[in-house]
């Protein structure tokens, strides 16, 4: 239950904006996919274009084709509402709904729509989705408890629980470790290692130790000032991006020699 | 730059002394002020349970006389809070998540606007405008639903009614609640709206699951400031309804609200009957402190699940 996911010539706009122009790209399912490059090139926001959460800010829009196993998510007819609950997004700060406890944050996106699941299948969903997760040993004597009384790495690997409960076909994690501490981080890449083998993957990150660890492929997106969009300059194997870099900034970026 | 750690700048420290002694100085005066009105009313209050029950307006003592009216503000109060809440609520929710900016801007100044209209104005709106265009409302629910108590006929000629007074309270806290739930609206999370619309929410799921119980204690909050104006509004209640002995029916003159009893009696009140009006005020007073007290309650009921931790 994973798809892949094909980019052919996107631009995405903040209003009359050009923020990233012209991105080719395509993901391989049940791979891990790694966005890197610096602050404000435009690879968060292309991120958001590939599950339609860009157009939730006002005057935001894309031109392009965003295929889901050759299915056009921009087409005419396609309910964004629908492409959300096939891709799932992990977000930058921890972000369980505060008022919902540890069980229900995680059975947020099943009860969508007005399903109904039942008790057993909702408890069984549960575990599995936490222990999907690797947070079913930690939480599991206290899941009516509040999900905001856990620690900010729990708190990311319950919206992770989140994200994978309703099996989305593609998730996309926005920098989802910055927040965190080493040790949480580390949980969380190992966790990442894992869901490949089930779910296609895309990671935006700032650390490149972080991309070169835990992706398959890498993509580095560069901008040429500001107020220029921004570019996806090289896309290519995770080894081949840092080892051997055709493009002279992406291998400036990799070395740390960027400027 | 001073290396000791014993004395540091002795002037933000003064700085820190006066603030402190003014937010003191202000918490108490609240207290205080109080304190003064509890302690008034119930001494100019007093002579009327010391009196003689016969004496008493109504003959029977003043637990009879209070109650009809007691229960008459809270008709009067619950009928308003029915109406405004979920318009009040709808009309900030529209203005925070559904209208174009540009609207949602023109129509905030709006309802702000209803609030500075004097009370004496609403009353005079429903007293010519409101109340004889409700009449023939008031004569078809007779007619049609007149077997449930709060719609029994015959209805009221001049539609001077408690219903009326209702609707006219509801207009007057309509600004309050609205305004107050649209800043909290406003302030929700953009991390939880993005959370919700993310697993695939529609707007309106992404409002149940985001929205509301971000916002919850502080829509009570509104609702309660809403209610206190509800229960206290004096003039338009005094003009729109014509008063008279406690009826189940909504549509009959009758029913009275204490405020508009204390309003309309006390100019030619003296003597016991100054004191009976007092009392009354007294219990108007403890109603409102009771009815802040449960809206305290209900919102720490759920603190472990507020997002404040």
């Amino acid at each position: 239950m994973s798809k892949r996911i094909d980019v052919n010539d996107l631009n995405v706009y903040y209003g009359n904006f050009l923020a990233v122009e012209g991105v080719n790209i395509n993901i391989d399912a049940k791979s891990v996919t790694a966005f890197i490059g610096p602050s404000g090139c435009g690879k968060s926001t292309f991120l958001r274009t590939l599950n339609r959460m860009h157009e939730v800010l006002p005057g935001a829009r894309v031109e392009g084709e965003v295929l889901l196993d050759g299915e056009d998510l921009y087409g005419s007819g396609v309910d964004p509402v629908a492409v959300r609950s096939q891709i799932g997004m992990v977000f930058q700060r921890p972000n369980p709904f505060p008022t919902m406890s540890i069980r229900d944050n995680v059975l947020a996106g099943v009860k969508l729509n007005n399903k109904r699941i039942s008790k057993s299948d909702a408890d069984a969903l549960v575990e599995k989705s936490l222990s999907g997760a690797n947070l079913w040993n930690e939480v599991k004597d206290r899941l009516d408890k509040p999900g905001s009384g856990l620690s900010g790495g729990q708190q990311q690997r319950l919206c992770i629980a989140r994200a994978i409960a309703v099996a989305p076909q593609v998730i996309l994690m926005d920098e989802p470790c910055s927040a965190l501490d080493p040790i949480s981080t580390l949980a969380i890449e190992d966790l990442i290692e894992e869901l490949k083998t089930e779910y296609t993957v895309v990671i935006v990150t700032h650390n490149m130790q972080q991309a070169a660890r835990v992706s398959d492929k890498t993509a580095f997106f560069n901008i040429a000032g500001t107020g220029k969009p921004g570019k996806l300059i090289e896309y290519n194997d995770t080894t081949a991006i840092f080892n051997n870099p055709v493009e002279k900034a992406t291998e400036d970026y990799v070395s740390g020699r960027f400027g | 730059m001073s290396n000791t750690l014993t004395a540091g700048g002795s002037k933000g420290r003064t700085g820190d002394k006066v603030f402190s002694g003014l937010a003191l100085f202000a918490g108490c005066l609240i207290l205080f002020v109080l304190f003064c009105v509890a302690a008034f009313l119930l001494w100019q209050a007093l002579p009327t349970f010391s009196a003689d029950p016969a004496d008493i307006t109504g003959g029977e003592g003043f637990f009879s006389y209070i109650l009809p009216i007691v229960i008459g503000t809270l008709i009067a109060a619950a009928i308003a809070l029915l109406i405004a809440t979920p318009v009040g609520v709808g009309v900030a929710l529209f203005i925070s998540h559904f209208a174009p900016r540009r609207l949602a801007q023109g129509l905030g100044y709006v309802v702000d606007l209803l609030a500075a209209i004097p009370s004496v104005v609403y009353g005079a709106w429903g007293m010519t405008v409101l109340a004889p265009a409700l009449v023939p409302v008031y004569e078809w629910l007779a007619e049609n639903a007149g077997w449930i108590p709060i719609f029994e006929g015959p209805a009221s000629q001049t539609g001077k009614t408690m219903l009326t007074a209702g609707i006219v309270l509801s207009v007057m806290i309509l600004p309050i609640i609205t305004s107050l739930s649209r800043e909290i609206f406003l302030q929700t999370p953009k991390l939880h709206e993005e959370a919700a619309l993310a697993m695939g929410a529609t707007r309106w799921e992404m409002i149940r699951m985001a929205v509301f119980p971000f916002a919850r204690p502080g829509v009570i909050s509104a609702v309660m400031l809403g209610l206190g104006r509800a229960l206290g509004e004096t003039m338009a209640v005094a003009m729109v309804l014509s008063g008279g002995a406690l009826m189940a029916s909504l549509i009959k003159s009758g029913n009275q609200t204490i405020a508009a009893e204390i309003a309309l009696n006390f100019p030619e009140a003296f003597g016991l009957r100054l004191a009976e009006l007092i009392a009354a005020g007294l219990v108007l007073f403890l109603i409102t402190l009771a009815v802040n007290m449960v809206a305290r309650w209900i919102i720490s009921r759920h603190k472990e699940f507020s997002g404040a931790n």
